[in-house]
Formats: structure tokens, sequence, C-alpha cells
């Protein structure tokens, strides 16, 4: 009798409480897709905040540059250690610059420089407009007749999805000459056989979605840390959860977009 | 330092609040305020913490949205102007925040700056040196210019704060809680500061404060907030004529009777 009871009155605090989760997470959904409209309204109109935007990129590649330089170095070493055994097997280490070039280029690169950026600049980003947002500066901004979601967030947003590309492009190269490096020692290739290998199965479209990627990947990174940071809660618990959520939902975002990107280049290869 | 005689000009109210109504979720802030700012007048809002003398300043600023009431603001109404108005008003509006809100990443010059080159874009590089100069000496800290806020004491935080409202110039002053936190001789400089600006840029001031000697040396008008309303409203002897046990406590701890 008692269970009974108990089971009847359970069922509708587990579906309100599920319900709530539901319109929780559609909430955040049109928030944030409110914030993405928000940026595409004021980032492309007049005034401009070039000189931030200048600054801003600075400090994204700054803060991940040494980072990404060991990272892709390493990635490009161990991929090219790891890949030779099993093309041994078949006598095909003549294609290890080709496989190299193939995984580095088309998914490796973007994916291990937006990564590491989800780590180094969207946490940054997250706790720095977090505790903006806690000490009221950002109220400050506002109530000074400025644009603050312009100056902090268009500019940051802008930052990553300039910057990103050109330092997975910079972790691209540093991982073939991190392949090259085990390539030469172990096969003794030259530097212009390697190279002359490794752009050989590439293609204009591998280049192209290779950007597109590292494009959608920043400006993933930008906005999640912004949303994070801009929205925070008060207090410093707000300030710390501003940069886990920024990181985590950042990393989450770039698999999803990975797999997307991925299916759609499949169509047009 | 005494108060000197200011003009108020008690028939151009220019804040004008009635039936203001605020709660955050159960719990009702504001329940019905009816307020006036007048020209040239330094109006003090007393009250406890958490009776949502804040959230006035915030709903005059445009920070936060009344749930119902008018506010007019320099003959604009908060609820109902658009973002482009709302923008164009807080340039006339100062706001000095209880913590500073200084920039931590920008000097105090770039501070200073950063509201006037965003709202005066035809100024040239010379008349925004001398604009910064000219609020610094006001609040006399010339000499932090290049100093960043973190290097800076609260009282000198303070100043700053204030000096960056300072110079866009406004017509109305809020001031959060100017003196919390400060030791008891950097509470004076703060309220002779307060004087001083409306005395020199004929401002229009609300003092949110809870320190009766800010309240008495910088008010002309004292309003007391209790149970979320306007219950004595008068000069500082005014206010306090009273054997109201919720004002009384107030008077005999500051003044520690």
């Amino acid at each position: 009798m008692d269970n009974t009871q108990s089971i009847t009155k359970g069922t509708p605090k587990s579906i309100s409480k599920l319900k709530q989760s539901f319109m929780d997470f559609f909430l955040s959904l049109y928030n944030i897709n409110k914030f993405i409209l928000r940026f595409f309204r004021e980032a492309f109109v007049p005034p401009f905040e070039l000189k931030e935007v200048i600054r801003q990129c600075y400090e994204v590649g700054v803060r991940s540059f040494t980072l990404i330089s060991v990272t892709g170095f390493i990635v490009g070493v161990i991929f090219t250690k790891q890949s030779r055994p099993s093309l041994s097997q078949f006598g095909a280490e003549s294609w290890l610059p080709s496989l190299v070039s193939i995984a580095i280029m088309r998914a490796l690169a973007p994916l291990v420089t937006a990564l590491i950026a989800s780590g180094k600049v969207g946490s940054s980003i997250g706790a720095e407009l977090g505790s903006m947002r806690v000490t009221e500066q950002i109220d400050a901004m506002e109530v000074s007749g400025t644009k603050p979601f312009k100056f902090l967030v268009c500019t940051r947003v802008l930052a990553t999805t300039l910057t990103i590309p050109i330092l997975s492009t910079y972790t691209g190269f540093v991982a073939l000459f991190g392949g090259y490096l085990n390539v030469t020692q172990n096969e003794g290739t030259t530097w212009t056989t390697f190279i002359q290998e490794v752009f050989e199965p590439l293609t204009f479209t591998d280049f192209v979605a290779s950007l597109i990627k590292s494009i959608v990947f920043g400006f993933t990174i930008g906005i999640v840390g912004c949303y994070q940071g801009y929205n925070s809660s008060k207090g410093t618990e707000g300030v710390g959860k501003a940069a886990n959520g920024a990181v985590i939902t950042a990393m989450f975002l770039v698999f999803i977009e990975e797999v997307i990107i991925v299916q759609i280049t499949g169509w047009f290869r | 330092m005494k108060k000197a005689a200011v003009q108020v000009d008690h028939t151009n109210p220019v804040i004008s609040i009635r039936g203001l109504k605020k709660a955050f979720q159960d719990y009702s802030v504001l329940r019905g305020i009816d307020l006036d700012l007048y020209q040239g007048e330094n109006l003090v809002v007393l009250g406890r913490s958490g009776t949502g003398k804040s959230v006035l300043i915030k709903i005059v600023s445009g920070l936060l949205k009344p749930d119902e009431g008018q506010v007019e603001v320099l003959g604009k109404n908060i609820a109902t102007i658009t973002e482009d108005e709302l923008q164009a008003l807080r340039i006339r509006i100062g706001f000095s925040f209880q913590n500073s809100a200084l920039y931590d990443s920008m000097t105090v010059r770039k501070n200073l700056e950063f509201p006037l080159v965003r709202n005066r874009r035809n100024l040239t590089r010379g008349e925004i040196d001398t604009n910064v100069e000219t609020v610094l000496d006001a609040v006399g800290l010339s000499q932090t210019i290049n100093q960043m806020p973190s290097e800076l004491s609260g009282g000198q935080r303070k100043r700053i704060g204030i000096a960056r409202t300072l110079i866009l110039n406004p017509e109305i002053m809020l001031y959060d809680e100017p003196t919390a936190g400060l030791d008891p001789i950097t509470c004076i400089e703060i309220n002779d500061l307060i004087n001083e600006v409306q005395q020199r840029y004929n401002t229009s001031s609300i003092i949110i404060t809870h320190d009766l000697t800010c309240a008495k040396q910088t008010g002309d008008r004292i309003a007391m907030l209790l149970d979320g309303q306007f219950q004595r409203t008068g000069t500082f002897d005014e206010v306090f004529a009273t054997d109201d046990e919720r004002v009384k406590p107030f008077y005999d701890y500051n003044f520690i009777k």
C-alpha cells in the first residue's frame, strides 16, 4: 500500500522535474540564439572597435602559441610513429607522409587547435567577462552610454574567429614538421620528397574544409566563452562556473561541429 | 567641511517616480514608491541593507526594469524609451558604483577616456587629454593617471569612479554607498567631494547610503526607505525627530547614543 502510494506520488514530481529540465534547456537554447543574433547585429555596424579586435587577436595568439607549438609537434611525431607499424604490415611505409598529411590537414590540426584554444582562450574569456560582470564593470560600461556588448563580446568573438584559423594552419605545419623528423629519422626521406608526398593527396576541398572548420571552431569558442562570462551569475562561484562552462560547452560543440562538417565535406568529395 | 548653501529649484524635478514596484521572485522590494529629485538637489536615500536602495537607482539608470509604476528621468519615461534614447539619456546620468567598478585591465587614464572617446567621437587627442586632466584634478588625483586600479586605495578608487562619471558632464549623479568600506577621514573627504561635485558641476544627485554622517553632510533632503516605501522624508533633523522604532536605532547606532 505504502509502495503504491509513493509511486503514484513520485511520478508527477519526476515528470514535472523532467518538464522543468526541458524548459530550461530550450530557454538556454533560445538565449544562446539571441546572443548570437545580437553579435551579428552589432559586430558589423559602425563604430567599430578595431584597436580592441587587434589587441584581442594578439591575446588569443600569444596565449595559445607555445602550447599549440608543443602540442602540434608532439601530435605530428606520435601520429607518424603510431601509424608506421600498420603501414609496414603491407610494406607501405612510403605512404606515411601522405597518411600523416591527410590526417593532420583534414582533422587533427583544426581539432587539436580548437581543443587547446577552448581550454586556454575560452576559459580565459569566460573568467574575464564573468569577473567583469561580478564586479559591475559591465554595468559601469552600460550606464556610461557605451556599448559593452560591442566592446567586450564582438571584439573577442571576431578575434577568435580570425586567429584560430591562423593558429590551426600553424599547428598543421608544426605537426607536419614533427612527422617529417620522425620519417626522415626512420626512412631517411628528404625534405623535398616529404613535402611532395605531403601535398600530393591533398585537394582544394581539403584546404577549404579545414579553413571553414577552423573558422566555425573559432567562432564557437569565442561566442561560448563570451556567453558564459557575460551572463555569469553573481559571486565568485559564478566566475568559476563561467570559466568551466566555457571550456566544457566549447569542447562539446567542437566535436559535434567536427562530425557535421566532415559529413558535409564528404558530399563534395 | 560645512556644506555650502545650494539653490534647489523645487519646480523642476529631474527625476519623477510614481508608484514604482519591483520584486525579485516572491520578495517584493519596492512596494509603490513615489519620489521627486529636484534640479540642484542632493537627495539621500537611507535604509537598511536589502531594502532596495540600490535597486531604486539601478531602475533610474535603466539597468533594471520596473515591474510597475512610472519613472521619468529628465523628461523621459525609462520603461518606454528605445535603446538609443536610453543610451543618450545615460550620458546625462553619472553612476558611481559601490565598489567603484573601475575597469581593472585599464590604467586610470584609459578608464577615464573610455566613456569619453565613445560618446564624443569628434574630440582631438589634445581635448581628450585636457578633459581627463580636468576631472582628475577635480577629484585631486592627478598623480594617479598612469596607475592601474589595483594600485589604488579604496578611497582613491571611489574618487576615480566619480571622476569617470564626471568626464561626461552629467546632469544627474547616482551614488551607490559612496562611503562603504572607507575609514572615517576618507569618508569625510568623499562627502566633501560629493558636495563639491554638486556645486562645481551643478548636478542633482541621489545618494544611497546607510552612513548617517554621509547623509547629514551631503543631503539637502533625506528619504527613509522602510518596508519597500518611503516612510519619512525631509531634512536630516525632521527625519530623525521621531520615536519610530524602525528609525531610532539608525540614529542611535551611527551617533553612538
